[in-house]
């Protein structure tokens, strides 16, 4: 017995060792292949002769302005969807066709969405190649990841809380704001961070709608960049392999420094609930 | 009405009337008809699956969160029935404040868990709270032990603790029936007594319903005493009564430990 124990443990130490090799392999080339054009000028400078030299600042402005606002937009509408269908509606069919339908959203490929964005927004909606155009688009991409996790984490929440809280005279309302909401808050915190992981790395959905225009944009109609499309087409037209690796850094580095800071910031507010 | 009579139902603090309680086609009360006087501590004794904890949810309606359930008859606090359309449920329930079996930390500090009632109600002002918070804790027996903690994260009670906890935070509402389901089920010999002690300075001021599945409990709290047994009420009188020449044969072998 214990023999066979000790193999599935090395087995195991094995695969995970894998895992970790892989991703380092990824992640440890890249550096190996942008840290030298990685400089503050290249930061912050615009792009010159189509990005084969400057900087790549307004694809990075470009990419927080687009994932900031579709998160912004489908943060709070995915929530409050979770709550409606976990808190309001939890035993008719509704949560159960929503579901389904959340589900298979989540499954289809992003360019399908790049493709109704452009229909929709850029031309339906005369909104044109713009950052509104892209944040929205990116919103209905990851509104189902949203409202799928919060869902999940809103239903782990455990019915004693809401009984004791209904049990002292809260209102359903009150109920979901006071208690509910604040214990599946990491829940659903991961859920948004798994959006904005998928928003910011978004290359088809964005290349349809926001353009890839590489001026900065002034305003929410103008066309932009992210890091991601400026990545793709250094990399595709031969402009530039090494700006490519560098943006590509800059990209894991933006997501890294998000997911610090938005956890960092959930444990203050987790520490403050006490 | 004569005068003695309005005077007794006065008293009459809940009623119920040829009450039963249906979860779908089951029948979890049947016919139950019960007075509970003001400032009265009533032991409902029963085994499981009795319809004890249903009638404490009818009381403050909180059965009306499960899907499928219906009541026949009547059942009043104060001369208005619970269930008529006037009612607001959340007021009801904050007059009729529950502990339930399980001691429930909310996921919060000991004081918000205590505060969060009477913030619901839209109390807000601190220095209000922190006054109400501490008479509660008093009342419930458990500010010697938090009173330097009160940030602390509730779930770092103790189970005897946390059930005090869930005391305090019934009595911050100033509620006037205390409703507890088996609320020593899950303690250990020491909290329970404290429990029970509390009980009886308490009904000073509140009418309280308490339930137990344990005879030897409904012995110690020595209280007015009902036997439930599958949805039936089966008898009622003194507790000595009860255990000492209980009327019905089924009481006789329940107090006697035969089942249970």
């Amino acid at each position: 017995m214990k023999m066979t124990d000790r193999r599935i443990t090395l087995l195991f130490t094995c695969i995970t060792g894998l895992t970790i090799l892989i991703l380092v392999f990824i992640i440890g080339f890249i550096m190996v292949k942008g840290l030298p054009g990685l400089t503050l000028s290249f930061l912050l400078e615009s792009p010159k002769e189509m990005g084969r030299t400057g900087g790549i600042f307004p694809a990075i402005v470009g990419t927080v302005l687009l994932t900031g606002m579709a998160v912004v937009i489908a943060a709070p509408v995915g929530v409050l969807t979770a709550v409606y269908l976990t808190e309001y509606t939890r035993d008719t069919w509704l949560p159960k066709i929503v579901r389904f339908g959340t589900e298979s959203l989540a499954g289809i490929p992003s360019i399908i969405f790049g493709l109704f964005g452009f229909l929709f927004f850029v031309i339906y909606m005369d909104l044109g190649w713009s950052v509104l155009s892209g944040a929205l688009t990116l919103s209905a991409m990851i509104l189902p990841t949203i409202v799928r996790t919060s869902e999940e984490a809103i239903r782990a929440v455990p019915d004693a809380y809401r009984e004791v809280s209904f049990a002292l005279g809260s209102t359903r309302w009150q109920t979901v704001t006071s208690v509910v909401l604040p214990s599946a808050k990491p829940g659903i915190m991961t859920g948004v961070m798994l959006a904005v992981g998928r928003a910011i790395g978004e290359t088809a959905a964005v290349i349809f709608t926001a353009g890839s225009s590489l001026r900065l944009p002034g305003t929410l109609l103008d066309s932009t960049r992210t890091l991601p499309v400026h990545f793709y087409i250094l990399a595709r037209e031969g402009i530039s392999l090494e700006n490519a690796y560098s943006t590509a850094l800059v990209l894991i580095l933006l997501i890294l420094v998000i997911n610090i800071t938005a956890y960092a910031v959930m444990n203050r507010l987790a520490n403050k609930g006490r | 009405m004569s005068e003695t009579e309005a005077a007794q139902d006065r008293a009459c603090k809940i009623s119920a009337r040829n009450f039963s309680f249906f979860y779908g086609e089951h029948c979890a009360l049947r016919d139950i008809n019960l007075e509970i006087k003001r400032n009265q501590l009533l032991t409902i004794m029963g085994p499981s699956g009795s319809g004890k904890t249903t009638f404490l949810r009818s009381l403050n309606r909180l059965g009306d969160l499960i899907p499928g359930t219906r009541h026949e008859g009547s059942l009043e606090i104060d001369g208005t029935d619970v269930y008529s359309p006037g009612v607001d449920v959340a007021d009801l329930r904050r007059r009729v404040g529950m502990v339930f079996a399980l001691p429930v930390a909310l996921p919060m500090s000991i004081f918000n868990n205590v505060a969060h009632g009477p913030r619901m109600q839209g109390i807000r002002h601190s220095k209000k709270l922190e006054k109400i918070v501490e008479k509660a804790l008093r009342d419930a027996i458990l500010w010697d032990e938090v009173k330097d903690r009160l940030s602390d994260h509730a779930s770092r009670l103790s189970g005897g603790q946390l059930q005090r906890l869930s005391i305090a935070r019934v009595l911050a509402l100033e509620p006037e029936i205390v409703l507890l389901d088996e609320p020593t089920s899950g303690l250990d010999p020491i909290s329970t007594l404290k429990i029970e002690e509390l009980l009886w300075e308490l009904v000073d001021r509140y009418t309280i319903v308490l339930v137990t599945h344990n005879p030897l409990q409904g012995a110690r709290i020595d209280s007015e005493t009902a036997f439930l047994l599958m949805g039936e009420l089966v008898e009622t009188g003194s507790a000595y009564d009860i255990f000492t020449r209980p009327k019905d044969k089924r009481t006789e072998d329940y107090v006697s430990g035969k089942f249970g």
